[in-house]
């Protein structure tokens, strides 16, 4: 497994290249407009007496949010089977390490609330909206985002191309060439969202799981209508109305793999 | 979303303590507190994930009820098998609720600290708002209530509780364990979310520096006959505009015992206990079914906008009991 170590990315590292010991015009006013905020600030809240100290704290954060900055810390992420080391702020969420930091762009923002589905990856093999967790509470897990879904294999040498013997070239998930197949996309910012969203819950209707428009949750599937393919796939917009050719691809995929 | 410290919980005792941290918050799944936290509405200082706890179980306890780990995924309870063929109301209940990525993250200890959805209360344009800033007053009040409360709200606040599961888990007469300072306590879910009255800022009667552990479940009586029905604007991923959920069990055609408790109408789930006891020694049957739903609408009280709540109500009680019975 390769390793890889990413550069510093913290909004205050993005303003230029400083060294902590050097005093430059900029990183000087900003120290002093966070220090005449922050004396501000604490004279106002001390005032507020019938605060409790969750209350306090949380105002004094929200009053100050630069004297409250929390500086980067060291993570690691395994991505699509490469382990990455960098620095960031906590408050960094997943969707903006792989996309940010790491710069795997392919995992799209769209809401960035939950309620699109556009980041949709996968966690130790189960789908989740990386736009709502913490890139610092994924370190240890498995993470494939759309860019690690293609399996690269040697290809296999032919007549025409004895040469190259040991080319290796991407071999599509079964799901991306059904994609393909069923043209289920038309401007594809959503796809790479759906497209992990429907690795995940072809799993999940392989394990059994029950969904909204299950009929009897006490007996475990074997077959699965489109109805159940549409509900298990409700979490993933898409605003281009590809919908029946996104079913009909998970319909291909899943009689290919039973 | 504002800067914070982040600290990983080791056990339980470190994470009571370091919950003592002030502007300090436990994260778990994180789906409703980072969409808050986004939003501004909720500003921790300092956040403690305690993924790495060993509360994700679900396991069958000596005297015939479930116990299921705070930290268990929603999904993963969903699925379970105990629960799909003894609790089908619960599993019908969770995958009802969001959509699959997020029950893959949302814990059952954070769907019960669901905040609510009110417009009002997740937008921080808006100055008013009780729950949001304690005395700025209640935009809903006198603004777009739709989607609002027609049980037991105060003139502080209109909201609804937006949780599926917690309306399951109040048929079903679940416990919630806890820990804190002073070591545990059991909370029955009846008492465990608050009515908004003078302090709707308080969802629930959980201390700021208290842990949930584990929910309860007590032997299933209502296993054969359970239904959750949930009428929602769209066919899928949306909260309710109101549910329904019925249990019961039968002797010879008779309704021995009864459960109707409604979502998206309150506070906090609604036990619509004058229903109950309208079917409670009951014949099953058509009549006994319109009567529970008539008398599950006792005390409700419609604001400009949601109107429409009390006769949709009215009908998912009846409905949910006949698809519980068998009637479709």
């Amino acid at each position: 497994m390769s390793e890889k170590k990413h550069a510093i990315s913290s909004p205050i590292d993005k303003q230029e290249s400083i060294t902590w010991s050097r005093v430059t015009r900029r990183t000087f006013l900003c120290s002093a407009a966070a220090i005449m905020a922050f004396v501000g600030a604490a004279g106002r809240l001390r005032a507020a007496t019938s605060m409790t100290g969750d209350q306090r704290a949380m105002a004094m954060a929200a009053a100050d949010p630069v004297a409250n900055y929390v500086a980067p810390v060291p993570m690691t992420l395994q991505v699509n089977g490469q382990q990455h080391q960098f620095l960031a702020e906590p408050r960094l969420t997943l969707l903006d390490a792989l996309r940010e930091t790491l710069h795997l762009s392919g995992t799209k923002k769209g809401c960035d609330r939950g309620q699109c589905g556009a980041c949709t990856v996968l966690v130790d093999g189960r789908r989740i909206n990386s736009c709502l967790t913490l890139a610092i509470m994924h370190q240890g897990q498995n993470i494939t985002s759309i860019e690690g879904l293609a399996q690269t294999s040697s290809a296999t040498p032919t007549a025409l191309n004895t040469t190259a013997s040991n080319i290796s070239q991407p071999v599509l998930h079964p799901l991306q060439a059904a994609f393909i197949e069923h043209d289920a996309f038309q401007c594809g910012y959503c796809t790479p969202g759906q497209l992990c969203s429907a690795v995940g819950a072809i799993q999940e209707m392989r394990d059994g799981m029950p969904s909204a428009v299950t009929q009897d949750v006490k007996a475990i599937q074997t077959t699965f209508s489109d109805a159940e393919i549409r509900e298990r796939m409700s979490g993933n917009i898409c605003r281009c109305g590809a919908y029946p050719n996104i079913v009909a691809a998970m319909r291909t995929a899943l009689i290919k793999s039973t | 979303m504002n800067s914070f410290s982040y600290q990983r919980a080791g056990d339980i005792a470190s994470a009571l303590q370091q919950i003592r941290e002030p502007g300090a918050k436990f994260i778990g799944g994180g789906s409703n507190l980072l969409d808050l936290m986004k939003g501004g509405v909720e500003r921790p200082v300092l956040l403690i994930d305690i993924n790495q706890l060993p509360l994700s179980d679900i396991t069958v306890k000596p005297d015939g009820g479930l116990r299921i780990g705070a930290l268990a995924r929603n999904s993963d309870v969903a699925a379970h098998p105990v629960v799909r063929g003894s609790y089908p109301l619960l599993t019908q209940a969770l995958v009802s609720g969001a959509s699959p990525q997020l029950r893959n993250m949302a814990t059952v200890g954070g769907n019960l600290l669901q905040r609510t959805r009110c417009g009002y209360f997740y937008d921080t344009a808006f100055d008013a708002c009780n729950k949001r800033a304690p005395g700025s007053g209640c935009a809903a009040l006198d603004g777009q209530n739709r989607n609002h409360a027609i049980f037991g709200a105060s003139p502080q606040c209109i909201a609804v509780n937006p949780s599926d599961m917690s309306v399951a888990l109040s048929a079903l007469d679940a416990v919630v364990n806890v820990e804190g300072p002073n070591g545990a306590r059991s909370i029955a879910i009846a008492d465990f979310h608050r009515l908004a009255g003078d302090t709707p800022e308080r969802d629930t009667n959980l201390a700021p520096d208290e842990l949930i552990v584990s929910v309860d479940l007590p032997r299933s009586r209502f296993g054969d006959h359970a239904h959750y029905l949930k009428v929602r604007d769209r066919a899928s991923y949306a909260f309710a505009l109101v549910s329904a959920a019925t249990a019961f069990d039968l002797d010879d055609g008779v309704v021995r015992d009864v459960r109707i408790v409604l979502g998206g109408v309150a506070h906090k789930p609604w036990r619509a206990h004058a229903a109950e006891t309208a079917l409670r020694g009951q014949p099953f049957n058509a009549d006994t079914r319109a009567e529970a739903g008539r008398m599950a609408m006792s005390g409700a009280r419609p604001y400009a906008h949601n109107g429409f709540k009390v006769e949709l109500t009215r009908r998912a009680v009846e409905r949910s009991l006949a698809l519980a019975g068998g009637v479709q």
